[in-house]
């Protein structure tokens, strides 16, 4: 069976929390029960989104002024460390760019 | 990353509402006659689904978030309509990977390929040099595939893809297709050899030794740009994974459509043990995908059987299915190309008459219906190209 060519995780990289992000506008989300799929049409690369939360995240990045903002206003306090980790990680795959 | 405890893995073995991608063979017709074809093609199937049939599944595809398709064949550019139909497919974001000889794609074809967003092309070629090549795709398909590369990259495609399926002969070729690739700037694809439709008839002869398999493996470490579609998974079980998800997603997060609709669980098994339903019947593709007795049976959990003592199991999760089934093996047991060798010693306990042997399918025929022997040598319609 053939699965998918793509590559499934990518290393964390830059990501600066302060700036207005957004999904990539060649990104699409679908829902999964785990969470989300999502498919980078320039890239071609397939990515997971492991969780509802972070899903509901990502979707909601663009109606707040930036990621912290966002971040503070949708993720309990002692987790924010790890979402903001794992906005950068789909910053470095472009699931998410600033704009 | 919180989630509610599942892996990710075991998730997918249950199955998801929508495949994650889905190979699509659009026609049986095919110009040429690759003796490992697993489709078993050549003839075009009267019952071939129309270009609204076609159409409606795209929507459907559509519907259900499908992100790409992977159309093959048969040779999908012989369909008439191919070219309108993966234009419909991309206007509604279904993105397209096919794959092809190469033989119908003219310096023309490749210009109109290469204005169109989200459209993947493979060429495949099954030997570096062309009498490699030759003995498995038919003479004068090495020189026609090479001239479809030249095609693209004189219509600045962009970054094509290089199909091989590894075989006993092409196995000491790999550094060789690196180097067609690179000269292309273009991406090698290594695929699995599996024993289905022809290759039935020839995985014996053809499919890599136990000794080019590890050797193919570490080639493959040491190299994650080069893609496998994730077909080698049974090779995990030697040490690190390879790149990819390491599972069979047959059922489960891929399937198959055939020319005339029908809906098979596996790319790589087009038989009547693994056939879901077909696309024409009440509630389409979807109702197949979500509601087959066959599907819902591969989203339960599979019994590890025989390879239950092993301790690679976790790794290779049994290999592939397709391997199993066509060489008669059980599909709770292990796979034929087992790295540690259980597949040998299974292969020669099977009982013969059990093997499903070769499927004529829609192999060119003679006018006594006798196959004709492969490869058969091709003419191809050539073209002034100035």
């Amino acid at each position: 069976m053939s699965v998918t060519d793509e590559r499934v995780e990518a290393p964390a990289a830059d990501f600066d929390p302060d700036r207005a992000w957004r999904v990539h506008p060649q990104v699409a989300l679908r829902d999964e029960s785990f969470g989300a799929l999502a498919y980078h049409y320039g890239t071609r690369r397939l990515l997971f989104l492991k969780s509802r939360a972070l899903v509901d995240l990502v979707s909601a990045l663009d109606r707040f002024e930036n990621a912290t903002a966002a971040i503070e206003a949708l993720v309990p306090e002692g987790e924010r460390a790890q979402y903001t980790r794992a906005l950068a990680r789909l910053a470095k795959s472009e699931v998410i760019d600033a704009h | 990353m919180p989630t509610d405890g599942m892996p990710l893995r075991e998730r997918f073995t249950q199955g998801l509402d929508a495949p994650i991608c889905l190979t699509w063979e659009l026609t049986y017709a095919c110009n040429l006659a690759c003796v490992h074809c697993l489709s078993s093609s050549g003839r075009r199937d009267p019952m071939e689904l129309t270009a609204a049939e076609a159409r409606h599944i795209v929507d459907e595809l559509a519907d259900m978030k499908v992100f790409y398709v992977n159309i093959g064949g048969g040779e999908p550019m012989l369909r008439p309509d191919f070219f309108d139909l993966v234009g419909y497919a991309v206007d509604k974001k279904v993105g397209v990977k096919f794959s092809t000889n190469g033989t119908r794609l003219t310096a023309e074809r490749a210009r109109r390929l290469a204005k169109m967003d989200y459209v993947d092309v493979q060429v495949s070629i099954d030997g570096a040099l062309a009498s490699t090549n030759d003995s498995v795709r038919g003479e004068g398909s090495f020189a026609a595939a090479r001239t479809a590369m030249d095609n693209l990259a004189a219509a600045d495609f962009g970054q094509f893809k290089i199909s091989v399926v590894v075989t006993r002969e092409n196995v000491t070729q790999l550094d060789q297709f690196s180097a067609i690739a690179e000269s292309y700037g273009a991406q090698l694809r290594l695929t699995r050899f599996r024993p289905s439709g022809r290759g039935v008839e020839t995985w014996e002869r053809l499919h890599p030794t136990a000794e080019q398999q590890r050797m193919l493996y570490h080639w493959l470490l040491e190299r994650p740009d080069v893609l496998t579609g994730d077909s080698f998974f049974h090779l995990s079980a030697l040490g690190a994974p390879l790149d990819g998800l390491n599972l069979c997603g047959a059922g489960r997060v891929v399937c198959l459509i055939d020319p005339v609709g029908d809906v098979y669980a596996c790319p790589f098994v087009i038989d009547k043990e693994f056939l879901a339903g077909n696309v024409r019947g009440d509630g389409g593709f979807a109702a197949v995908w979500r509601q087959s007795d066959l599907f819902r049976s591969l989203r339960e959990p599979q019994s590890a059987g025989a390879c239950a003592s092993c301790g690679s199991y976790d790794a290779c999760q049994g290999g592939c299915m397709a391997a199993k089934f066509f060489t008669g093996l059980p599909l709770d047991g292990p796979d034929p190309e087992c790295v540690f060798g259980h597949g040998e010693d299974a292969l020669a306990a099977r009982d013969a008459a059990a093997h499903p042997g070769a499927a004529v399918g829609h192999s060119k025929v003679d006018r006594h219906g006798t196959p004709i022997p492969v490869p058969t040598p091709v003419r191809f319609r050539t073209r002034a190209l100035a």
